[in-house]
């Protein structure tokens, strides 16, 4: 049964009763919080774990949630160069994140997440930023599952696009709300379930296409005579082993990001958007749903930076409520008349 | 079975896509591919027009050419075959690059290295600033740091060492009126367009000559790196078939020995003495209290020593000391003033909740650090504009020495007048100001921007008369960019960018005697 709902098999969904798809759906959405933040440390990549989980939602449900997270860092990385900088003090972000998961089918979700983020730093001149930053459109779809005598093991590919919803500044960092490129990703999850045991492993591509600046030259390793930055694409690899009950699941992860080019930040140099931003953290995860009414649930996560390079070493928490409801019964309603 | 590849396939297909774009994803510079110059006259009387410093045109004695009948003058054309029939598409891509101007690209070079030098050194432990040393350029930090004041002035000396040495080059192309190979020898390729202008001394090598050799006293780390492209400017000269090997050496030889007339004169502006003393730093503060005003300090941390204050008394290329200090602004209103709470407010009322558009403004014009600062943005505008205007190489590097030479100014006249007032800058009153981009270390009154802005827009409207207003909003924009970014009072910003007119009035008046114009 709880195999049933961490995996949300369900090849006969319109043979089980009404109550279990909707218990199924209470799951849902696994959100959190891998990296919120932290991952990107100048910058602020806000990406809910959603796409990562392996919780799906069965046909006609739909759950929806906000998450407010804060990451901030004091220490950094100038490449490999680990520094502070009292001129900047401890930079910090906030972003509230809307978010949405809908059961095309059992074995297919659609997502969307938008998130407002705001940047401060502590110290210096620098004025911090607030605004809508990237919206993101994903499709999940499990594609596969073969059962072994003492557990499962399911196969999940997401596609997904993020895109600025508004132009703003993305040559301001570490204060500028994003890098506004935007980005199309493609993901591979395998995930093993024995008995409460769960093990996760992710990887992604993304594509992020070039983006533009206010100023019409830039340095990188040399001049670049044009306001278009060619954004260097990104891979993450992410693993996850946790506990997994029927109403509380826990995860310990680790994480990391690797930039496939860029360039590092010279000494006292500021970052840039094209820089080669890597970053590897270790955090825990948890997603408690309340027994006595199981379309509530509610997340939490934190998480830090081990080891990067042009990015700060962010500490990362997370906290998010969800409701989630089936239109099944509607629908069938209906059809009957 | 049958699942896993479809899993498979689809996911390759998913991840393959990105790949296919990728291709697209390389930037390229605006001005990569450029046709070859095509002047609208080789200004075959240039060799008769005012140099910069030195005194005539023919200081530096360059040796008649051989005939070109000569059989050591047929083996030099034979070479330039040679050399066309073996290029590979590489070099011919090199060509092609330097056909575009000679003048244009060291400058598009020259940009590139001040945005790479304009960093400001990293503390020491003990919280004091290393100081970058022209005798150990590759110890960090590095030599130099490139900031405004140091970029203005290195402008200023390329550019105008380019021009006198075009002048020179000139003089002799008239006065021995070498034909180009490919006029004398028909089954040469032109790789340029075609002109009457003489080969000897060829033009690229006095580039090549004279820039690389302003480069041992302004970028000594990037020595080497310029020399590589001197002689790819020489080799891309003889390639596209207008040089010949004596016309390059001869080149080169006399762009060397202007480069060193030029040197010199740098080594005495006491732009060396620039960085000051401690004791010169504790006098400005002194001297500001004296006057009852609230003397200027760093808001780094560490505090840093201000930038360049000396560089108000660097001598000009253009005007005398009495001339700078005439130039000098009457003061900011005093930092105890009603009107200076005003203009206090006015700043802190622009950062909060900026548009978008204003920010945009900002960062268009921040040019701090890690850019060509901005004396090189100006150059950028004038050199895309200049373009357009087929420009023989010595037109360009005449226009692009006053550019220069009036940026340089501007730097000196504005450093004097910061240093004179020590006034602080807006968020050091009020540190509630934010600002939208970084300030820079130095007093606020008045304004580099503005008084760069000033003279360049002077200057270039006098050179391009039908862009004059475009330039003016240019500068009224940049101007008033600093007080959109919290970092410049509006008096700092409008006496800054009058004070800039002004100076860029001395350069106009000296382009209008200089034969050119």
């Amino acid at each position: 049964m709880l195999e049933n709902l961490l995996i949300s098999i369900n090849y006969f969904p319109y043979k089980e009763k009404e109550h279990k798809k909707i218990k199924q759906g209470f799951l849902l959405l696994r959100i959190i919080i891998l990296s919120i933040f932290s991952t990107v440390l100048f910058t602020i990549e806000t990406k809910a774990q959603t796409t990562e989980d392996v919780i799906m939602m069965n046909k006609k449900q739909w759950c929806n949630g906000l998450t407010y997270s804060y990451n901030s860092w004091s220490s950094y990385w100038e490449g490999t160069y680990k520094r502070t900088n009292d001129n900047i003090g401890i930079v910090s972000a906030q972003s509230v994140m809307f978010m949405s998961n809908y059961g095309i089918k059992n074995n297919l979700n659609v997502m969307v997440g938008l998130p407002w983020v705001s940047t401060k730093a502590t110290a210096g001149t620098l004025q911090g930023l607030n605004g809508l930053q990237d919206i993101s459109l994903a499709v999940k779809w499990k594609a596969l599952t073969k059962k072994f005598a003492k557990g499962k093991i399911s196969l999940f590919g997401v596609g997904e696009l993020t895109t600025p919803t508004s132009n703003y500044v993305i040559d301001f960092l570490p204060l500028s709300i994003g890098l506004g490129s935007t980005n199309i990703s493609a993901k591979l999850i395998a995930n093993y379930q024995q008995k409460f045991l769960n093990i996760r492993l992710a990887g992604t591509y993304a594509w992020r296409s070039n983006v533009s600046l206010d100023r019409t030259a830039y340095y990188t390793t040399q001049i670049i005579y044009s306001n278009k930055v060619n954004m260097p694409n990104v891979a993450n690899y992410n693993l996850a082993v946790g506990i997994h009950k029927k109403y509380l699941l826990v995860d310990a992860f680790v994480n990391n990001m690797t930039t496939l080019g860029g360039f590092d930040m010279r000494k006292n140099d500021m970052p840039f958007v094209s820089n080669t931003m890597n970053s590897t953290n270790i955090g825990v995860s948890s997603k408690y749903t309340l027994p006595s009414n199981t379309h509530i649930s509610f997340v939490g996560a934190v998480s830090q930076v081990i080891a990067g390079r042009n990015v700060g070493q962010a500490t990362s928490f997370t906290v998010g409520c969800f409701y989630a409801n089936s239109f099944a019964h509607k629908v069938k309603s209906q059809s009957i008349k | 079975m049958k699942k896993i590849l479809i899993v498979t396939i689809s996911t390759l297909i998913i991840i393959s896509f990105p790949f296919i774009y990728s291709c697209n994803k390389n930037v390229t510079n605006r001005t990569a591919d450029l046709p070859a110059l095509n002047p609208s006259s080789t200004d075959m009387n240039a060799g008769t027009w005012k140099t910069m410093l030195l005194t005539r045109p023919d200081t530096f004695a360059v040796a008649a050419p051989i005939a070109v009948t000569a059989p050591n003058y047929i083996a030099e054309l034979n070479e330039v075959k040679g050399y066309q029939k073996n290029a590979t598409d590489e070099q011919l891509a090199k060509v092609k690059y330097w056909s575009a101007g000679g003048v244009l690209r060291w400058n598009e070079i020259l940009r590139g290295l001040v945005a790479k030098y304009n960093l400001p050194p990293y503390q020491n432990p003990d919280g004091t600033y290393p100081i970058p040393s022209a005798n150990n350029p590759f110890a960090y930090p590095l030599f130099p740091f490139a900031n405004p004041p140091y970029a203005a002035r290195a402008y200023a000396y390329v550019t105008a060492a380019q021009y006198d040495a075009l002048v020179a080059c000139w003089y002799y192309k008239n006065k021995y009126n070498r034909p180009a190979p490919y006029k004398t020898d028909t089954t040469i390729t032109a790789y340029v367009t075609k002109s009457s202008l003489p080969s000897y001394p060829s033009e690229a090598a006095v580039l090549a000559g004279v820039t690389s050799e302003m480069m041992l006293l302004l970028f000594p780390g990037e020595s080497s790196n310029i020399q590589q492209l001197a002689v790819e400017q020489e080799q891309a000269a003889i390639t596209s078939g207008t040089a010949t090997r004596s016309d390059i050496t001869a080149g080169e030889a006399l762009g060397k020995q202007i480069a060193d007339a030029f040197i010199a004169r740098a080594r005495t502006d006491k732009a060396g003495s620039a960085v000051g003393t401690p004791t010169d730093w504790a006098n400005f503060v002194t001297t500001a209290n004296s006057r009852g005003e609230t003397p200027w300090y760093s808001l780094e941390t560490p505090k840093r020593p201000p930038m360049l204050p000396l560089f108000g008394n660097v001598k000009s290329l253009l005007i005398d000391s009495a001339t700078v200090v005439s130039l000098r602004p009457g003061p900011p209103p005093s930092t105890s003033s009603d009107q200076m709470k005003k203009e206090t407010q006015e700043v802190y009322d622009y950062v909060q909740n900026p548009s978008r558009d204003n920010i945009r403004i900002v960062q268009f014009w921040a040019d701090g650090v890690g850019t060509y600062a901005p004396p090189g943005h100006w150059n950028a505008i004038a050199a895309e504009d200049f373009i357009n205007l087929n420009f023989s190489e010595v037109r360009w590097a005449n226009n692009l020495a006053l550019l220069n030479v009036t940026l340089m100014d501007a730097a000196i006249v504005c450093w004097n007048t910061k240093y004179y007032y020590f006034n602080p800058r807006p968020c050091q009153l009020n540190p509630a100001i934010k600002t939208l981009t970084g300030v820079p270390n130095f007093p606020s009154y008045i304004s580099g921007h503005s008084t760069f802005s000033g003279a360049a827009a002077a200057l270039l409207s006098f050179v391009v008369p039908s862009n004059a207003t475009k330039y003016n909003q240019m500068a009224q924009e940049a101007s008033i960019s600093r007080l959109m970014g919290g970092i410049h009072y509006r008096s700092d910003c409008s006496t800054g960018l009058q004070v800039g007119q002004n100076v860029g009035g001395y350069a106009i008046a000296r382009a209008k005697i200089d034969g050119a114009h």
